[in-house]
C-alpha cells in the first residue's frame, strides 16, 4: 500500500546513520571506558600466566608466549607468610570460616531488629536505631581499641568467633535499615490479620515475614558476603596470624616478601582473592546493584 | 507549494511500529486552519502516539507529516511550529513561572524585549500575571496547567498540541479549565490538536472529533454527527452515557424485526444496502413517551425493572428482545420499579449496523 | 500472646520485641556510644602500651599536630578527599548520562564499569601497584613504544604518589557513583525531556540547567556516601604503597593503626582517631541538619 503511494520529499523514518557523529562519540567513549576498566584485570591475568623470565623481559600488556599455571599452584599451596608455607589456601579457608558464620549471624540479628522496628514500635526504639545509624558513620578506628578490650574480657580476642562477633556488630546498622525499610513496605494488613489470629512475635516472624522476604535476604547476603570477604582492617586487628583471612594473607605475601619478588605468583594470588566476590557479582547481576544501592542510600 | 485550501496539518499514509507491533496503520488526516480537533479513544488506541508523531517526538515508520505546507517529517520538534502541553505539566521545577516560559526563547536567542513582550502577553491571556515570580511547587494544579499552556503560547506558533492536559485534575477543576480552554481557542483561533479519553471533553471542545481504535480512525466528524450518526458499532457504543441500546435482529421488507420489536424503517436514512441480520441502535434519550409515543414509528409497552433517579434525569432499565434496554426520562417523572410504561421509537433517530463488518447501514 | 483480657502495662508491653532488640540496643549503647566515648576520654591520657588513666590534658593532641607524619596524613586526606569527591561525581555523572542514552549493551557496559566495586581494596591496591611499577608497568611500556621521557612513577615519587592512590580509588569507586546517578536520572519524569525538546533546548543544556538541579537530593546523598568512605581510606594505601615512599602517602587511618598496634602508643592512636571522628562530624552534622531540620520546617 505504502509502496504504491507517491511521496513528495521526505517520508518515513528519519535517516539514521549508524555511524553518526553522536553514535561515534557515545559508543567510542563507552568502549574506551570499558577498556580502561578491563585493562587491569587483563594485565593481572596475563602476568599470572607467564614465567618470571618472560615478565622481566617483556611488556605487561603482551599475552604470554608460554602459558604456565605454576604461579597459580604456588600461590595457592606454597606461598609463605611468616612461618607457614602452605599458600593462600589457608587464608581462603579462614575467610570461609569467618564469612559464613558472620553472614548468618549478622543477617539473623539484623532481620529480627528490622522486623521489631517496623512492626513492633516501642518507646525508645527509634532512639537506639538513630544511634545505630549514626554509628555507621563513625570511623571504625575510634572503636577499635575498646572492642579489643571487650573481646579480651570475653576471651574471644584473636579467635575466629571474635571476628565473627565484630562483623555482626558492624554489619548491624546498614542491614537493620535494609530490613526495616523492607518490612515497612509490606502491607500492614498481613501483620494485623496474623495478630488477630493470635500469633506472637516469633510466630509472625517465622511464618509470615520470612517466607515473603526471600529477595531482601538474598540482597543482604550479597552485601555481607562481599563486604566481609573483602574486609582487611578487622581481619588484621582481631585475629592471630594462623586465622588471618585471605585479604590479610595476600597483603603479607605481596608486600612483606624480602628479596626476589615473584610477580606472577603475586598476581595469581591477587586474582584468587578477588575470585569469590567477583563470582558473586557476575552471578547476581541486578541483585548486586540493588544491594549496594540499598546499602548505600542510608536514611 | 502553498494554495488557498491548504490545511494546517496534513498526515499522509502514516505508519508507526514499535518493533514488530504496528501501532498506527496507514493513517490519513487533514486538519483545517484554526480547527480544534480532538483525538478520542481508550488507552492503547494510538492517540497519544499519533500526537507524539505530529510533535516529532517519535520517529515515524512510514508516511509523511506536513504542517502549514511544510514537510516536517524529518524536522526536530522545535522546528515544526508547534507548542505542546503535557498531562503532567512537565514544568521545569527549579525555575520560576517566568523562567519556564522564557527558557526556550532565551535559548533561541530572541531579544530580551521581545521575550518580555511575549511572556507578558501570554500571562495576560491566561491570567497568571501574579504568579510570574513563583516556582511550580508553589502553584495549584490548575495554575500549573495554565503555565504549561503559557509556555507553549510564547512560542508564537500556529499549532498547539495537548496530551490529556486535564487528566491529572479533579472533576471540578477539569470542568472549569475546559471552559477556559474553549474560550482560549475562541480568542487565539490557533489550530489545536487535543488528545483525551474523556468523551465529555471531546464533545464540548471539538470542532471535529477523530475517534481512534487500534491505530485506525473510526470516524472523523463534528460532535453532533458522531453523536447522532455514528459510523460504526464501536463509535456508537463509545459515545453517550449510558451508551446506546443495541439489539440484534433482521432487516427485511423495510422493517427491522426482532423478538418483541418491529420497527418500520421508512424514516431511516440508509447509506448502503441492508442485508439480513443487523444491529438496531437507539439512544436512551431518543426514546419518546406520552403523546409522542403514540405517533412514533412504533410504540410498545414495557415494564420498568430498575429505576435510577439521578436528579436531573431518571434512568429506567427494562428488557427488550432479551437484552438490557435503558430509557432516559425527565427527572420529574414519577415512576417506580414494576410500573408499566408506553414508549415510542422513531427510525430517524436510530442507527443500523451490519452484523458482519459492524459498519453503519 | 495477644491477650485481650489483661494487657500488660508500661515496660512489659511488647516484651518479646524488646528482648529481641537487645542485641541492637547493646551494640548501639556499648559499642558505638560507649566505645566512642571511651576512646575520646582516653585520648586525654598518656597511655602507651596499655591504657593508663593518667590524664595529661591536650598533650597527645599537641604531639599529634607536631608530628610531620600526621600533617602529611591530613594533607593527603584532604587532597585525596577533594579530588575523589569532584572526580567521582563528575565522571560518575557523565558516565550515567552516557548510559542513559538508550544504548545497546547497557547491561554489559554497566557490568564492566561496576565490577571493580566487588573487589577488596587490597586487591585493587595490589593491581595498581603492579600497573604503576616503574620497571615493568605503564612507565616502561610507554617508554618502550617510543616515548622515552615518559615519567609516571607514583610509587617512588613522593610528589605524585597520591595521584597513584587516587587513580586506583577512582577505578574502584566510580562504578557505584554511576549506578546511583543513573538511578537518579531514570527517576526524572520523561515528559520534562519532551518539553525541553519541543522548546528546542539542546541535550547538554537540559542536563545542566534542568536535570542536575532536579537531582539535588541524589547528589547530596552521594556526596555524603563518598565523604564518609574517604575518611576511612586505609586498605588501599596499605596494599598499594604501604604509606610510602617514606611517609608521602600516609593517611590518618593508617596512622591510627600503626601507632595503636605497632608503635605501642595508644594515646596517639586515640587522639588521631578522635580527630578522624571530628572530620566526619564536620561533614555529617550540616547534612543531618539540612536533611532533618528542613523536614521539620516543612
Amino acid at each position: 500500500m505504502a509502496d504504491a503511494t507517491h511521496f513528495e520529499g521526505a517520508h518515513g523514518p528519519k535517516p539514521r546513520r549508524t555511524f553518526s557523529r553522536r553514535n561515534i562519540f557515545l559508543y567510542g567513549t563507552l568502549i574506551m571506558v570499558a577498556l580502561y576498566y578491563l585493562l587491569p584485570l587483563y594485565v593481572m591475568l596475563m602476568t599470572s600466566l607467564k614465567g618470571m623470565p618472560e615478565i622481566r623481559v617483556g611488556n605487561i600488556f603482551a599475552p604470554p608466549v608460554e602459558i604456565t599455571f605454576e604461579p597459580w599452584v604456588k600461590a595457592w599451596a606454597e606461598a609463605c607468610t611468616g612461618l607457614n608455607c602452605d599458600g593462600l589456601s589457608r587464608g581462603f579457608w579462614n575467610s570461609v570460616r569467618i564469612t559464613v558464620p558472620s553472614v548468618i549471624v549478622s543477617i539473623a540479628i539484623a532481620s529480627v531488629n528490622g522486623y521489631a522496628l517496623a512492626n513492633w514500635r516501642f518507646k525508645g526504639a527509634d532512639v537506639f536505631f538513630t544511634i545505630l545509624i549514626f554509628g555507621a558513620f563513625i570511623p571504625y578506628q575510634v572503636m577499635l581499641y575498646p572492642i579489643v578490650i571487650l573481646l579480651r574480657e570475653m576471651g574471644l580476642y584473636g579467635t575466629l568467633w571474635g571476628l565473627v562477633l565484630v562483623h555482626s556488630v558492624f554489619g548491624m546498622p546498614i542491614l537493620t535499615l535494609l530490613f526495616r525499610n523492607y518490612f515497612t513496605s509490606l502491607p500492614e494488613e498481613l501483620f494485623k490479620a496474623a495478630r488477630v489470629d493470635g500469633a506472637g512475635f516469633w510466630g509472625i516472624y517465622f511464618r509470615i515475614m520470612l517466607p515473603m522476604s526471600l529477595p531482601i535476604f538474598v540482597v543482604a547476603m550479597i552485601l555481607q558476603v562481599t563486604g566481609i570477604w573483602n574486609d582487611f582492617l578487622f581481619g588484621v586487628v582481631y585475629t592471630k596470624p594462623e586465622y588471618y583471612p585471605m585479604t590479610v594473607q595476600l597483603n603479607n605475601i605481596v608486600n612483606s616478601v624480602q628479596g626476589v619478588k615473584e610477580y606472577n605468583v603475586n598476581m595469581a594470588a591477587t586474582i584468587l582473592t578477588g575470585l569469590v566476590p567477583l563470582t558473586i557479582y557476575f552471578v547476581s547481576g541486578r541483585l548486586f546493584v540493588r544491594g549496594i544501592a540499598a546499602g548505600a542510600v542510608k536514611g | 507549494m502553498t494554495d488557498a485550501t491548504q490545511h494546517s496539518v496534513e498526515i499522509k499514509n502514516l505508519d508507526l511500529s514499535f518493533g514488530a507491533v504496528q501501532v498506527l496503520k496507514n493513517l490519513e488526516l487533514n486538519i483545517h486552519e484554526g480547527e480544534f480537533l480532538v483525538l478520542l479513544g481508550s488507552s492503547g488506541c494510538g492517540k497519544s502516539t499519533l500526537l507524539n508523531c505530529i510533535a516529532g517526538l517519535l520517529d515515524v515508520t512510514g508516511g509523511q507529516i506536513w504542517i502549514k505546507g511544510k514537510n516536517v517529517t524529518w524536522a526536530e520538534p522545535s522546528d515544526r511550529g508547534i507548542g505542546m502541553v503535557f498531562q503532567s505539566y512537565a514544568l521545569y521545577p527549579q525555575m520560576t513561572v517566568e523562567g519556564n516560559m522564557s527558557f526556550g526563547l532565551k535559548n533561541a536567542k530572541i531579544p530580551k524585549d521581545e521575550i518580555r513582550q511575549r511572556v507578558d502577553r501570554a500571562a495576560e491571556v491566561l491570567q497568571i500575571e501574579p504568579l510570574l515570580k513563583r516556582k511550580p511547587s508553589a502553584l495549584s494544579g490548575g495554575q500549573r496547567q495554565r503555565v504549561a499552556i503559557g509556555r507553549a503560547l510564547v512560542r508564537d506558533v500556529d499549532v498547539f498540541l495537548f496530551d490529556e492536559p486535564l487528566s491529572n485534575l479533579d472533576a471540578k477543576l477539569r470542568a472549569d479549565l475546559r471552559v477556559e480552554l474553549k474560550q482560549l481557542h475562541h480568542r487565539l483561533e490557533n489550530t489545536m490538536i487535543y488528545v483525551t479519553h474523556d468523551q465529555v471533553e471531546a464533545m464540548t471542545l471539538a470542532d471535529r472529533i477523530a475517534i481512534m481504535k487500534d491505530g485506525l480512525i473510526q470516524q472523523l466528524a463534528a460532535p453532533d454527527e458522531i453523536y447522532s450518526r455514528p459510523a460504526n458499532l464501536y463509535v456508537a457504543d463509545f459515545i453517550g452515557s449510558p451508551s446506546m441500546n443495541l439489539i440484534k435482529g433482521q432487516v427485511a421488507d423495510g422493517r427491522f424485526t426482532t423478538d418483541g420489536l418491529s420497527v418500520p424503517l421508512g424514516g431511516y436514512e440508509f447509506s448502503r444496502e441492508a442485508k439480513g441480520e443487523a444491529w438496531f441502535g437507539i439512544r436512551p434519550e431518543h426514546i419518546v413517551l406520552g403523546d409522542a409515543a403514540a405517533s412514533a414509528d412504533t410504540s410498545l409497552t414495557i415494564t420498568a425493572e430498575v429505576v435510577d433517579p439521578l436528579g436531573s434525569d431518571t434512568l429506567v432499565l427494562t428488557t427488550l428482545a432479551g437484552t438490557r434496554f435503558w430509557i432516559r426520562l425527565d427527572g420529574q417523572t414519577k415512576i417506580k420499579a414494576g410500573d408499566s410504561l408506553t414508549i415510542g421509537i422513531n427510525a430517524a433517530d436510530a442507527s443500523l449496523f451490519d452484523t458482519g463488518d459492524e459498519e453503519r447501514l | 500472646m495477644a491477650d485481650a483480657a489483661a494487657k500488660p502495662i508500661g515496660i512489659f508491653r511488647n516484651m518479646t520485641a524488646k528482648i529481641a532488640a537487645i542485641p541492637m540496643i547493646l551494640t548501639a549503647m556499648v559499642v558505638f556510644l560507649g566505645g566512642t566515648i571511651w576512646t575520646i576520654t582516653y585520648s586525654f591520657t598518656s597511655s602507651k602500651l596499655l591504657p593508663k588513666t593518667k590524664f595529661v590534658g591536650l598533650d597527645q593532641y599537641e604531639r599529634l599536630w607536631g608530628t610531620h607524619r600526621w600533617i602529611v596524613s591530613i594533607e593527603n586526606l584532604f587532597f585525596y578527599g577533594l579530588c575523589s569527591l569532584v572526580f567521582s561525581l563528575v565522571i560518575g555523572f557523565v558516565l550515567a548520562a552516557l548510559m542513559d542514552q538508550k544504548i545497546r549493551f547497557e547491561n554489559t557496559f554497566r557490568t564492566i564499569i561496576l565490577y571493580p566495586f566487588a573487589l577488596s581494596f587490597i586487591v585493587t591496591g595490589l593491581i595498581w601497584q603492579w600497573l604503576l611499577n616503574p620497571e615493568f608497568g605503564i612507565q616502561s611500556v610507554m617508554r618502550s613504544i617510543g616515548w622515552e621521557s615518559f615519567n609516571f612513577d607514583p610509587l617512588y615519587n613522593a610528589d605524585i604518589v597520591i595521584y597513584g592512590v587516587l587513580i586506583a580509588g577512582l577505578w574502584q569507586g566510580t562504578g557505584l557513583i554511576m549506578v546511583l546517578m543513573l538511578a537518579g536520572l531514570r527517576g526524572i519524569d520523561q515528559e520534562i525531556w519532551k518539553a525541553s525538546r519541543v522548546d528546542g533546548i539542546p541535550a547538554w543544556k537540559t542536563y545542566l540547567f534542568i536535570v542536575i538541579p532536579m537531582m539535588r537530593p541524589v547528589f547530596i546523598t552521594t556526596l555524603v556516601i563518598i565523604a564518609s568512605g574517604i575518611v576511612r581510606v586505609y586498605d588501599l594505601v596499605v596494599a598499594q604503597t604501604s604509606g610510602g615512599p617514606g611517609v608521602a602517602s600516609e593517611v590518618p587511618a593508617k596512622y591510627v593503626y600503626d601507632y595503636m598496634f605497632q608503635g605501642q602508643n595508644l594515646g596517639q592512636g586515640f587522639a588521631a582517631s578522635t580527630m578522624m571522628l571530628l572530620a566526619v562530624a564536620v561533614v555529617l552534622i550540616p547534612w543531618a541538619y539540612l536533611e532533618f531540620g528542613s523536614k521539620n520546617r516543612g
